[in-house]
């Protein structure tokens, strides 16, 4: 008989209040929200998933929802490979390395509304640097007024600040590839292009899975930096999921519907990442391998 | 293939000072068209160092490195066509075990049939045949390793095959396979090989040359027997050989050899002053009490090591003279605190001077 000690449930009490505050209760909070109308603080009506089913029907949310996709997608599109490409190009030691290290870590460093207030800014046509060169080469550009020049900028103005994390993750990935890989591969007679299909990028998978679902889930949250720059427009253009939410629930103080959206924003996230992982678990190791699971 | 010449010294810091800043002080090394060699030596000693400058892989930083007479110094393990096996193994994680065997020939632009060719007999001869077209990365370690030393001896046209301790990861019982299959496959290929190994076992089975290392130096280059009965270095007397020689302070003069107050031998041309005496644990012999030659000793130690006892004991009342003995288990062992008389000299004990190298001089 093993000796049974009940007082051990103690040890995880602390955890459980943590995350009991942190998570569980405010989530629940939100559920409870979301199957309820509330009038008033005294009036309350159950109305199942009445919000659920008004919210999803919602063209405005399924707008937004599209120009999240496609934003995010853009993201890893441009991130994952010039970040790559940022790592593969960076000095592997010596005072070069540290230098660069800081020099690509700065942007890391700047908080978001910094970043977009920053680049509304820098984009304006009378004094900001690349809005009036921008300008002056004879270029209509404008944020405020064209809507895929504000889709673009708050790309740039994503690529900008996070391209360094997917750099900085990649690079730590290369370091950790042996010599001996190197050396084998230039005794196999390999070139630069084979060295990096078959050594370098096999080798950096385990980051880049954490790369892309970081930078998936974070520009999938995206709000601040659209925020400063133009608020969400022209029109709709720059109107994320985050952006939306946050009109229905503090703009229109609509608690029902905000409710219900937030817990299907949150399982999409979910499901996204899941099918990423999932996705990238697989590739490169399940092809090939006929028999084996 | 092709005669390897080295007339070099390497130093991986920048001025170099003294002995200690060298990982190989200068040395002149020849490797002959086909011939099958060991780099033997404890960790540290060089012999890495070696193998990569052969291969390119490293740059000396004084010398000339040469192959068939050409100047290769500067020239990438490409351009010199080595293949080299590293101590781990290194496998295309993305690729078949059969497109890693051919990715040198890949590389070069071989032909697809004659890859195909090829890759089959590599494989063949590594008993991977029924792996060829699973993923190299799921395979257990020895297989990777079969695997890395395939792509090193994939291209029929290399200048030398080189193995950086290939077998460390490998099975004891796979080692001696591997090994033969190595041997086999130089009868068969005669490929110049250089092997490098810390191992004594795997040098003296595997090479027809064995050069010793030490400290960044090569103290002897010879085969099997030339290593173990006339070692030129007391560091190649202790390394090969299991246990290592006893080494004695001994002192010649005109009226004979002296070891720890006995006369082990008369006196000898060319032996004189302090000595070192070297003797293999082989070649000590029980002698009858007050034998001319022999010394009195006091076992200190009798193991029973299965086909024949170890003996350590000391001899005379000397405590830094402590010697080992490799007696038959079939004949008269002592027991350990009992007085024997052992012959320490004989025609395979060698002489050491003060720079422990090899004193030309038999004494009898």
């Amino acid at each position: 008989m093993k000796p049974v000690n009940q007082k051990a449930w103690l040890l995880i009490l602390p955890v459980i209040v943590c995350v009991a505050f942190s998570a569980i209760l405010p989530l629940m909070t939100v559920v409870n929200y979301s199957v309820q109308d509330i009038i008033s603080p005294e009036r309350r009506v159950f109305v199942g998933t009445e919000w659920f089913k008004s919210v999803m029907r919602d063209d405005d949310l399924q707008g937004a929802l599209l120009r999240q996709i496609g934003f995010s997608f853009s993201v890893l599109l441009v991130e994952i490979p010039l970040g790559i490409a940022l790592a593969l190009s960076m000095p592997a030691k010596g005072w070069k390395a540290s230098a660069v290290l800081v020099l690509v870590a700065i942007s890391l460093l700047i908080p978001w509304n910094v970043v977009g207030t920053i680049w509304q800014i820098y984009g304006r046509t009378d004094i900001g640097l690349l809005g009036a060169a921008l300008a002056r080469l004879g270029f209509a550009y404008s944020y405020t007024g064209n809507a895929t020049h504000a889709w673009l900028t708050v790309l740039l103005m994503d690529v900008w600040h996070w391209t360094p994390l997917v750099a900085l993750l990649c690079y730590a990935g290369l370091r950790a590839i042996p010599d001996a890989y190197y050396q084998a591969a230039s005794i196999d007679g390999a070139s630069k292009l084979a060295v990096f299909r078959y050594i370098q990028l096999p080798k950096l998978r385990g980051v880049l899975m954490i790369a892309v679902l970081l930078r998936f889930m974070d520009s999938f949250m995206i709000y601040t930096e659209p925020f400063v720059l133009t608020g969400g427009g022209p029109g709709n253009a720059t109107t994320f999921l985050s952006q939306y939410l946050t009109q229905k629930a503090v703009g229109q103080f609509d608690l029902g519907p905000a409710a219900a959206f937030s817990l299907i924003y949150f399982l999409i996230i979910l499901l996204l990442c899941f099918i990423l992982y999932n996705w990238m678990q697989r590739v490169g190791t399940a092809d090939k391998e006929p028999g084996h699971g | 293939m092709a005669q390897i010449e080295l007339d070099l010294a390497h130093a991986y810091k920048p001025n170099p000072r003294s002995d200690e800043d060298y990982a190989l002080l200068p040395l002149k090394m020849s490797f002959a068209d086909g011939g099958a060699y060991a780099l033997l030596g404890p960790s540290g000693c060089g012999k890495t160092t070696l193998l990569n400058i052969v291969s390119g892989l490293v740059k000396p930083s004084q010398g000339r490195v040469r192959f068939d007479g050409v100047d290769v110094t500067a020239r990438t393990p490409q351009q010199r066509n080595i293949a080299q096996v590293f101590q781990f193994p290194v496998i295309y994680d993305t690729m078949t075990v059969a497109e890693n065997l051919a990715f040198p020939l890949r590389n070069r632009g071989v032909p697809a049939d004659r890859i195909a060719k090829r890759v089959g007999q590599v494989a063949d001869m590594l008993e991977l045949s029924g792996q060829l077209h699973q993923r190299a990365a799921g395979l257990a370690a020895d297989a990777k390793q079969k695997i890395s030393l395939g792509r090193g001896l994939v291209r029929e046209d290399v200048s030398a095959v080189l193995f950086d301790e290939p077998l460390t990861v490998i099975d004891p019982h796979l080692k001696w396979q591997l090994r033969r299959k190595l041997k086999q496959i130089h009868q068969e290929l005669k490929l110049t090989l250089i092997y490098v190994t810390h191992d004594q076992v795997e040098a003296l089975t595997f090479a027809e040359q064995v050069v010793v290392m030490t400290r960044g130096r090569a103290v002897q280059i010879g085969n099997a027997s030339e290593l173990f009965d006339r070692p030129q270095h007391t560091f190649v007397g202790h390394f090969i050989g299991s246990p290592g020689m006893n080494f004695l302070p001994a002192e010649a003069n005109d009226e004979g050899l002296r070891v720890a107050g006995f006369r082990v031998a008369a006196a000898a041309p060319g032996l004189r002053g302090p000595l070192t005496l070297g003797v293999r644990p082989e070649y000590v012999t029980l002698a009858p009490a007050e034998a001319d030659g022999a010394v009195r000793a006091t076992v200190t130690k009798a193991q029973d090591i299965g086909t024949y006892w170890l003996v350590t004991a000391q001899i005379g009342d000397d405590a830094a003279s402590v010697i080992r003995a490799r007696l038959s288990s079939h004949g008269p062992v002592p027991k350990a605190g009992e007085a024997v008389w052992l012959r320490i000299v004989g025609p395979r004990t060698c002489f050491y001077g003060a720079d422990q190298t090899l004193v030309e001089g038999v004494a009898a």
